[in-house]
């Protein structure tokens, strides 16, 4: 185990280097530059040689690629050209505010979705087999934008019975150690902060976690009917052994790989951050930090997110494939 | 994880979600702090949360350009003159008054006594020239126009230009005369340069606080520069009548109030500025409770938020959207052909069909707020008949055009260039003019394009920085360029002359002429001035909005 641990993390290397390639050029083969990002209508050729000067992008590609090598080994991203601020710090910053969201969003998705499909599973073409299918297919095809404002209209605006932006009210002073708002307000014993904190969660979380919800839903009602039907599930239940045995030991535990798989990939994409929740709660995470850094031509902020995005993508993918060997002791013995 | 812990999870989420709809209700909130009036009969006391587009990218004036630093800017510092209540005549604020040398070069200022900074130091005129100094020095990446701007823009340059393309500096010096008399001394005369020191890139800070909050402190190399300092981000120290309490990047900037300010004290006990990047995220939460406020409000939710009785204010216009005409491509070096195109073209059709209540045909390439404006101007009226008549008096028979327009932008002068294109294409087609269509993608191949004389006839416009003609019709025609195609040393010469002149009565008698000059020779043909539009709650009073967004929250109230 140690050494598969161990081979999947000097993989890494090989990968950000590939992907370090990667960004640099797709980042300069976007159309404009900053200069013309920041500048507008005022970027006067004379202004855009200037400022490309001034960041050094007039220099040759090799040397740029070198001195952004050079940093990012040092686990320097370097400084936003349009905002002036320091990269790592804000992905410092902002990268809680994702994990807290997709944390919330797979919580919400897996809580309500691996029950659904189970159930689901065990009765199978009854009404409540259609329902649910039919509700995860509604959940998958309506586009998260259009939820979370509908969430929000009749939530926040109408009802007012929850916030509709950021991750606390703004009037409120809190201490923030972690960064993690809910997790701090359990460490500073802040009750109505952690309330508070809760209470912005629940439509943004909800509005993000549809769309796993409804795929894990799903992928677990196909699970248990496929492993329903195996020859170990049938003899145990010949064996007399009862039925909610079978299906917590046998059945479910079979079931979770696939599940699993999915859980993994869909955490790795909501930590890639959600682009259209985050703008639509103005929630502040990393979605929007690229978002804005792709139409700012922000060279450093893409760099150095993207880089960062990918590492957290693969360490998410490697817990995936662990999680496997907890799973099926199979994994274990090969 | 088991059968029963999942039901158990599934079971709290749900409780969760229940008892936090049940026990909601308190999102909205409202002006806090002790109640008490002020002898004009306004509240005191309370916060404003007021919803921006964005964080400021720093408090340190002079390194920003962009409008959500400068709101911020504005109310923490203050400058030597600023701008009329709701207008752009210069006013005293920190300077009591001024006055020019006959030469138009030194300008002296007599400032106020008894200011003080947020650090408790005094604001005298070393300062004012400690200021003006540290600017005209900035040295490696300071001086790129990303950064100073307005410094690059009204002073051109600085005492060692790094980059060959910036120009001779027009500042020479800054002399304190005494404690509360600065003279401010100019290799080139410029007017315009008084009417620019109102825009808050040019506050007044503290030089005792830039210096221990390293202001200027820029290590690193070119392309991995690092801003060491923490004056614009933790530290801004200035005179305004509010001051910083508290900056958490993309959650909320708190000012408080300023207490020993020497004027009217603010109103409000706190402002706090919350970025909401998406413009129906901004309007959801003022609907909602959560701000009191937000600007550049979309046309499309004006009618929503009047009829649900929220207060929708205008800022006075100052922009101008226009046809560039490039006279180096035939036959727009035609005059009874430019002529032709101006009258061909249904303007107060399109404004009134495309544009927000409040918008306004332009008649020249100025917004009527601003000195110098021309209201008698040749009036270029729609009329299709006198369009082919002076086609036909130039001998074009059906002539050709090359028409741009850009894509994936909306402008405030311009929300929707396609569909400005496709009406002035139609009027142009009824008069006999064969339009070919040209778009690009407003970033980068647009502005480069126009800018670089590509294009025949474009779509554009301008938004000004400062309340001066100079801004508007002397950036356009002040000198020969690509994008207009036209040496007319008659224009350039009278708009240089203007910008010179230092006796405000001539400038403005000055100014006109040259805008009836312009409109004669029509360049281009001004289409349209638009007002940007704010929202606040029923209980905001007390916002004057600025044409050129020079606005004092400290003197909002919450009746």
């Amino acid at each position: 185990m140690l050494k598969f641990v161990v081979r999947r993390l000097l993989l890494l290397g090989p990968i950000l280097f590939g992907l370090s390639i990667l960004v640099f050029v797709w980042v300069r083969a976007l159309p404009g530059g900053p200069a013309d990002a920041l500048l507008g209508e005022r970027a006067t050729p004379a202004r855009v040689r200037q400022i490309r000067h001034l960041y050094g992008l007039d220099r040759p590609l090799y040397r740029q690629y070198l001195t952004y090598l050079d940093r990012t080994a040092h686990l320097q991203f370097g400084q936003s050209i349009s905002t002036q601020r320091n990269v790592s710090d804000e992905i410092r910053r902002r990268f809680p505010a994702t994990v807290e969201l997709a944390t919330a969003a797979m919580l919400f998705a897996v809580a309500l979705g691996i029950p659904l499909g189970f159930l689901a599973a065990k009765r199978y073409l009854s009404w409540f087999d259609h329902v649910s299918m039919a509700g995860s297919l509604l959940g998958i095809s309506v586009p998260v934008f259009f939820l979370a404002f509908i969430l929000k209209y009749v939530f926040a605006v109408k009802l007012h019975w929850l916030p509709s932006i950021g991750r606390l009210d703004v009037t409120r002073s809190a201490r923030h150690p972690t960064g993690f708002y809910v997790l701090d307000a359990i460490v500073i014993l802040d009750r109505p902060a952690l309330w508070d904190a809760l209470r912005h969660l629940v439509l943004p979380a909800t509005a993000l976690g549809t769309i796993p919800l409804a795929i894990v839903t799903r992928i677990t009602r196909a699970a248990v009917l496929e492993v329903a039907n195996e020859d170990y599930v049938r003899t145990a239940r010949a064996k007399g052994m009862p039925g909610r045995v079978v299906d917590r030991r046998h059945v479910l535990r079979n079931a979770m790989l696939p599940v699993s798989t999915i859980v993994g990939l869909q955490t790795g994409l909501l930590l890639s951050g959600a682009v259209l929740t985050e703008l639509v709660f103005s929630w502040g995470g990393m979605g929007s930090f690229l978002e804005q850094a792709i139409f700012d031509r922000d060279f450093p902020v893409l760099q150095g997110g993207i880089l960062f995005l990918a590492v957290v993508f693969v360490i998410v993918n490697l817990l995936v494939d662990l999680s496997y060997g907890l799973l099926d002791p199979r994994v274990r013995v090969q | 994880m088991t059968a029963r812990t999942w039901r158990g999870t599934v079971a709290l989420l749900a409780a969760l979600a229940l008892t936090t709809a049940a026990c909601g209700g308190g999102s909205s909130k409202k002006a806090a702090g002790g109640p008490g009036t002020t002898a004009a009969g306004a509240k005191r006391g309370g916060t404003l949360v007021f919803g921006t587009s964005s964080d400021p990218i720093s408090m340190d004036g002079i390194l920003v350009s962009d409008g959500e630093s400068l709101r911020v800017v504005k109310q923490i510092f203050e400058t030597l003159v600023t701008t009329k209540e709701g207008g752009t005549d210069v006013v005293p604020l920190l300077a009591k008054s001024w006055s020019a040398s006959a030469d138009g070069l030194a300008w002296t200022f007599n400032l106020r006594t008894g200011v003080r900074f947020h650090d408790g130091t005094a604001f005298d005129a070393p300062a004012v020239c400690a200021n003006f100094d540290r600017w005209y020095n900035f040295k490696g990446l300071l001086q790129s126009s990303s950064l100073s701007y307005y410094w690059s823009t009204v002073f051109l340059g600085f005492a060692h230009n790094e980059d060959p393309s910036l120009g001779q500096s027009i500042y020479k010096s800054c002399e304190a005369k005494d404690d509360s008399t600065a003279v401010i001394t100019l290799t080139k005369p410029s007017a315009s340069f008084l009417a620019a020191l109102a825009i808050p890139a040019f506050s007044i800070a503290s030089p005792t606080a830039l210096k221990q909050y390293n202001a200027d402190n820029v290590a690193g190399s070119a392309d991995s520069p690092k801003f060491n300092g923490t004056f614009g981000s933790q530290h801004p120290i200035g005179t305004g009548p509010l001051k910083l309490e508290s900056f958490t990047p993309n959650d909320k900037l708190v000012l408080a109030r300023f207490d020993s300010y020497w004027g009217q004290k603010s109103l409000l006990d706190k402002v706090i500025f919350k970025p909401i990047a998406d413009g129906s995220a901004r309007r959801q939460a003022l609907e909602s409770g959560e701000i009191q406020g937000y600007d550049l409000v979309s046309p499309e939710d004006l009618p929503a938020l009047r009829g649900a009785g929220f207060q929708v204010l205008d800022r006075p216009a100052f922009n101008v959207g226009y046809i560039g005409f490039n006279q180096a491509k035939p036959p727009l070096n035609n005059a009874k052909f430019r002529q032709a195109v101006a009258y061909a073209l249904n303007r107060p059709a399109l404004v009134k069909a495309k544009y927000p209540a409040g918008a306004e045909v332009a008649k020249e390439f100025m917004p009527p707020e601003l000195f110098g404006y021309a209201p008698d101007v040749t009036d270029y009226s729609y009329s299709p008949d006198k369009a082919r008549q002076l086609l036909k008096d130039a001998g074009l028979v059906n002539p050709t055009v090359e028409f741009a327009y850009p894509t994936n932008i909306s402008r405030p002068y311009m929300p929707d260039p396609g569909a400005n294109f496709q009406a002035f294409k139609a009027d142009l087609e009824a008069v006999g003019i064969k339009v070919v269509p040209k778009s690009a993608p407003w970033k980068p191949d647009y502005v480069r394009a126009v800018d670089a004389g590509s294009y025949q006839m474009y779509l554009l416009g301008w938004t000004g920085d400062f309340g001066d003609p100079d801004d508007f019709i002397g950036v356009f025609f002040g000198s020969k360029q690509p994008a207009w195609g036209f040496d007319n040393q008659d224009i350039f010469s009278g708009l240089a002359a203007a910008k010179s002149e230092t006796d405000p009565a001539k400038r403005t008698t000055d100014y006109k002429a040259l805008n009836r000059k312009i409109m004669d020779f029509l360049p281009g043909l001004p289409y349209v001035h638009t007002k940007p539009n704010l929202a606040f709650a029923k209980n905001v009073h007390g916002f004057v909005p600025s044409p050129v967004q020079n606005e004092q929250f400290s003197l909002v109230n919450l009746g």
